[in-house]
């Protein structure tokens, strides 16, 4: 039997008094692609910036590979991981946010050339023929050497998943990343994604109010509601017949809000 | 009392030595300011909280206190525990030292406006500490702090004077020494004021023109 990608076990996380994790657990196998849904501060959005140690965790603990993310054995036990650790940790886990965080002061190819080169020491003719792989794939090989600033959203995020890939992560974790853009730029880089799930065995988490996409593309949806998980199954149970009160309000809201199914 | 122009000329080339000086104290001390500006914004942020309150205190120290005092300090009691400085040295270090307390927080306000996405995408691309610092948030950050920083530069350049109280052959001492030689004060002082004014003015035009190309960011 295969071991699990991701262990997550009983994990809590409080931002002040309010508590958005609360002893969670979840496990994630190996190339799965996973949904996570549910309301704004269940705590979705935190799995990720915590799987990507941007948010340290309270109590729990989290294994990716079977190795510990935020502790290290030492002498025996366990102690809190150090920067090392976490550094050797992040190299497993790529992350693209809601708002692209592109380096505006760098071009295209820079962007994505960057953190190969810093990271990981690769030359930079062998970083930039890499970059304009990863480019030619979202379909920016054609920008690589515009600025940010001259991108749309659509294009920018398509970079940001670029510069993500440059570090061929196991892991690949998406925040919302179509609720910054306007309408008619969500499908190019929902398009990506599609591409990115037939062409690699990456396992990926995705934080998402595309519904529609959301059925489509995930192995296995996650409902999420004040830190805990209420549901989860595949995604024609989920969408089709939720079994929960909370999961059957929440899909009537989006659905009411516009968003297809 | 008269203007006598073959006086001007007579103390033109003394005043231009002071000019020299008056110049190349406003340029080390800027660079010490920036450099000692941004230790100190940095030194503020450490993890170490000793270090950043100690640090933030010094600050708040020498710029609760005049120049002058300062320049006093490190030219005339520093000796007393073995630092001899030459004039223009000690007036360089109290120049730096004391504009870099204020331009510090021109770095801070500059790092402060740079995004926390900014921070975040840096450690999703694993980049390390330091890598963070000179790759993604300074080059971020210092360009719009250009102007601020000449605006003090500019500042700094008129309190030179100032190093006239340590021996330093600035400008301004230059004219006193020759105002007191020939007990005429109208033209030499007229002069420093002169020069002060066009340096300024050349300064402001170069000011205006950073503005332009660093003011502002896009992103």
């Amino acid at each position: 039997m295969t071991e699990p990608i991701i262990k997550i076990d009983a994990i809590s996380k409080s931002f002040g008094n309010f508590q958005v994790l609360d002893g969670l657990s979840m496990q994630v196998m190996p190339r799965e692609k996973l949904a996570l849904i549910g309301p704004s501060g269940s705590g979705k959005t935190t799995i990720l910036r915590i799987l990507m140690t941007l948010e340290r965790i309270d109590a729990g603990h989290i294994a990716i590979e079977g190795e510990q993310l935020y502790h290290m054995p030492k002498n025996g036990g366990l102690v809190a991981a150090d920067e090392r650790h976490l550094t050797k940790m992040r190299q497993k886990i790529g992350m693209v946010f809601q708002l692209f965080n592109l380096f505006p002061h760098m071009s295209v190819i820079d962007n994505v050339t960057l953190a190969p080169m810093l990271t990981k020491g690769v030359a930079r003719a062998a970083a930039e023929k890499r970059a304009m792989e990863l480019l030619d794939m979202v379909g920016m090989s054609e920008k690589a050497k515009a600025m940010p600033a001259q991108l749309s959203g659509g294009q920018k995020q398509r970079v940001a998943i670029a510069r993500a890939l440059a570090l061929q992560p196991k892991i690949m974790l998406f925040d919302e990343v179509t609720s910054a853009l306007d309408p008619e730029l969500v499908e190019e880089v929902l398009n990506v994604l599609w591409k990115l799930c037939a062409e690699t065995d990456m396992t990926m988490l995705l934080v998402t109010h595309e519904m529609g996409f959301a059925h489509d593309f995930a192995d296995r949806v996650l409902f999420f509601d004040r830190g805990k998980i209420v549901e989860e199954g595949k995604p024609d149970e989920m969408f089709s017949n939720p079994k929960q009160e909370r999961t059957q309000t929440f899909l009537r809201k989006i659905i009411a809000a516009g968003h297809r199914v | 009392m008269e203007w006598d122009w073959n006086f001007v000329w007579q103390i033109m080339p003394t005043l231009i030595e002071g000019v020299k000086i008056t110049i190349l104290a406003t340029l080390l001390g800027s660079v010490l300011a920036a450099v000692v500006g941004l230790g100190i914004a940095l030194g503020r942020r450490s993890p170490n909280r000793i270090l950043a309150r100690g640090i933030g205190f010094v600050a708040e120290f020498i710029r609760g206190t005049p120049l002058l005092v300062q320049l006093y300090f490190i030219f005339y009691v520093l000796p007393d525990i073995g630092i001899l400085l030459s004039p223009l040295v000690a007036g360089v270090i109290g120049l730096g030292l004391h504009y870099g307390t204020y331009t510090a927080e021109v770095y801070r306000a500059g790092i402060d406006n740079v995004p926390r996405g900014q921070w975040e995408a840096a450690k999703a691309c694993n980049l390390s500490a330091r890598q963070t610092w000179t790759r993604v948030i300074l080059p971020q950050a210092i360009p719009p702090m250009i102007p601020a920083l000449a605006n003090y530069f500019i500042a700094m350049f008129k309190e030179t004077p100032l190093l006239s109280a340590i021996t330093v052959l600035e400008l301004m001492n230059q004219a006193k020494s020759v105002a007191n030689t020939y007990y005429r004060y109208i033209e030499p002082i007229t002069l420093v004021g002169a020069f002060f004014l066009a340096i300024s003015l050349v300064a402001v035009v170069l000011l205006r023109w950073l503005e332009h190309r660093y003011g502002r960011v896009e992103r």
